[in-house]
């Protein structure tokens, strides 16, 4: 009879008899023993000694059972302790009492050991059980709590590093659901030294917080490298040689990555496993696909990594649309996608560019039956080259051991010309200059342009004439892209000389390649217009540059800058 | 008499589960009932009448006192309708019943002590 762990039991009972043939009963059933001959009574022993369970007459002078069951139960709270009316009680109405008052269950005289013994068990039971129910609902809401402060602070640290960058320039326009943050959608954006606009859309795979610690690494390293100068390609390897290190297997990122160029009105693609993007040209209405033609962010070792982009020309005032799998993805009542045609319609359809997103929106409501929680898009529309203002890079040194008297020459030959891009370190090492830190971004364009001249026109020799028109456009990247691959012999030489000039200094850059060289007087002729997508870009360097000249039959390019003390 | 008025195997349980605590178990019991019949024999309120009634059938009827317990509960139900005679033959009649089994429990109360 004594299967169970002692409890200490109240019995309340004004009849001197009775209770104590039941304080015997229970005692020999092995549990302590509590008495009282009263409601009273029995109020301040339970106050005293918190008995676990309580046996109540219903009948008691001072006060009664009912009363005194009210007020234990009132002083249990949460935890249950169950009270057992003693009582031969046959009304129905005082028994609808004593369950009013809190009573859990009946004990009528003459007393039976073993029902006494199966309800004191069975109440324990109970007893135990809501003590469970009540343990493990403080545990759940602790853990609950613990997660959402966890996600809170998560989504703070993201967001910071997610919108450190140039989101809100004026040529960009996104939607985020709000909860897109923690269902893997990232976006990102930031410009490049040369005043370029690096743009990333990604979507990792997984949920919460896992898909935000994944895209803690990947966006340092997009505004890290961005900041640095660094091209699409070197980003795109670092991005995922880091992810495929870190993730599991089965976590990797979708991502499409933009470089669009104010200066050569061109827009650079990378598209890795998302949606198809969509350039659309202004002037004849034409969406240009841009198609995913690379494995995603994080499943491809460095070896075996694509880093190949694609070119397109833009115009002042075209659009590059990106959106996630969020958008295409989405199914209605009867699990039909809503899928790439609907999307196209509905760009046909478009009147007005500003509305495109409402009326995205609206039509993935309309066919699902209810909002979606994990879209995104973004569109990037092409400004005037004078109208983008990148913020200007902050930095930290006190700028005490500036080097104002040096030189430095580089030779840059075929293996290393094919994937080394050796814009980063040069303009690092100019930025040591404290006087040349204000001219950072005119000089990585400078140099930027020097440098893509003498690889591309020079060592590659490709004609800056096919850049005339679109087609032509995509078919210079197209060979660039496999003269590169080819690349074996030929060079590049960079020549760097700073030296003081007055109370400031002067750089003198000079670039050389071993290509055939180029009509220095014919291309000196030409007004200073800056924007043709042919023309070396000579205009831009004689604007952003001082005593620009060509000597050597053009294989030679040397270019001033000055500054103040 | 005995059987309509005693339930021996209530009693022989009460024995076995008191063990030595069964001749303190009876002096109590003898002791409470003879207060609750003075109490019953000078209250003329029905309600504390009824009250008094409910108690001692419940502890009449835990020490096999069948035939007293059964006529508690005709006091404790009826107390409200029955004319003050009828309620003082009742009274009489507990009276009565105690008296005739109040020797009992003094047998059981010497016999458990001698044993």
């Amino acid at each position: 009879m004594q299967a169970q762990e002692p409890l200490t039991i109240l019995i309340a009972e004004d009849s001197a008899a009775d209770r104590l043939l039941l304080a015997t009963i229970v005692r020999r059933q092995g549990h302590e023993v509590l008495t009282a001959a009263n409601g009273a009574e029995a109020l301040e022993m339970f106050r005293r000694q918190s008995p676990h369970l309580v046996l109540m007459d219903a009948m008691m002078p001072v006060m009664d059972g009912f009363e005194a069951a009210r007020q234990i139960k009132a002083l249990a709270g949460e935890t249950l302790v169950p009270i057992i009316f003693l009582t031969s009680l046959t009304e129905s109405e005082a028994l609808a009492r004593c369950l009013e008052a809190g009573g859990d269950d009946f004990l009528a005289k003459p007393y039976n050991q073993v029902i006494l013994a199966a309800k004191i068990k069975a109440m324990d039971r109970l007893r135990r059980l809501q003590a469970t129910v009540l343990q493990q609902r403080d545990l759940i809401a602790r853990h609950h709590d613990y997660l959402l402060n966890e996600q809170r602070v998560a989504k703070a640290v993201f967001d910071k590093v997610a919108h450190s960058g140039c989101l809100s320039a004026p040529n960009i326009r996104y939607l985020q659901s709000p909860y897109a943050l923690f269902n893997g959608d990232l976006l990102l954006a930031a410009y490049t030294p040369a005043g370029d606009m690096h743009v990333l859309l990604g979507d990792f795979t997984g949920h919460g917080l896992p898909a935000a610690v994944g895209a803690m690494p990947l966006a340092e390293v997009f505004y890290g490298m961005t900041a640095k100068g660094y091209g699409l390609a070197e980003t795109l390897r670092e991005m995922n040689a880091k992810l495929k290190r870190i993730l599991p297997v089965d976590m990797f990122c979708c991502a499409t990555m933009l470089c669009l160029s104010f200066q050569r009105r061109s827009v650079e693609v990378w598209n890795g496993g998302m949606p198809d993007g969509y350039l659309h040209r202004i002037a004849t209405g034409e969406r240009v696909p841009l198609a995913a033609r690379h494995l995603p962010l994080g499943v491809l070792s460095p070896q075996a990594f694509d880093d190949r982009t694609e070119v397109q020309t833009m115009a002042v005032g075209d659009r590059v649309f990106l959106l996630s799998d969020g958008v295409i993805d989405t199914t209605d009542a009867d699990d039909r996608l809503f899928g790439v045609e609907r999307l196209q319609q509905l760009f046909a359809a478009n009147r007005e560019p500003d509305n495109l997103f409402a009326e995205i929106e609206q039509a993935l409501h309309a066919f699902r039956g209810e909002p979606r929680d994990d879209v995104s898009m973004v569109e990037i529309s092409l400004l005037e080259a004078a109208h983008v203002v990148p913020s200007a890079p902050v930095y930290s040194d006190s700028g005490q051991s500036c080097p104002l008297d040096w030189s430095v020459s580089f030779e840059f030959r075929g293996a290393t010309l094919r994937r080394f891009n050796p814009l980063p370190y040069l303009l690092q090492l100019l930025l040591e200059v404290h006087g040349l830190r204000t001219q950072g971004g005119a000089i990585y364009s400078v140099l930027a342009e020097l440098y893509s001249n003498a690889l591309e026109h020079g060592v590659l020799g490709l004609d800056s004439s096919l850049k005339r028109d679109a087609a032509g456009f995509a078919r210079y990247y197209e060979m660039r892209n496999e003269r590169l691959e080819a690349l074996q012999d030929g060079y590049v030489r960079v020549h760097l000389q700073v030296k003081p000039h007055g109370a400031g200094g002067c750089l003198v850059i000079r670039v050389e390649d071993s290509g055939k060289g180029f009509d220095v007087a014919r291309v000196m002729e030409r007004p200073l217009d800056g924007v043709r997508l042919s023309g070396r870009g000579v205009s831009l360097i004689r604007q952003l540059g001082h005593n620009a000249s060509w000597s050597d039959e053009g294989r030679s390019a040397c270019v001033e800058f000055f500054w103040e003390g | 008499m005995t059987d309509t008025h005693i339930d021996r195997e209530a009693l022989s349980v009460l024995r076995e589960v008191m063990e030595e605590g069964y001749p303190e178990l009876l002096d109590t019991f003898l002791t409470d009932s003879e207060s609750r019949l003075a109490e019953l024999q000078k209250t003329a309120d029905a309600k504390a009448l009824s009250e008094v009634a409910h108690s001692f059938k419940g502890s009449a009827s835990n020490m096999g006192a069948v035939r007293l317990a059964a006529l508690c509960q005709e006091l404790e139900s009826e107390a409200k309708n029955k004319s003050p005679s009828d309620i003082a033959r009742l009274v009489a009649d507990i009276s009565g019943e105690f008296a005739d089994v109040r020797p009992i429990y003094e047998y059981e109360r010497l016999h458990a002590v001698t044993h």
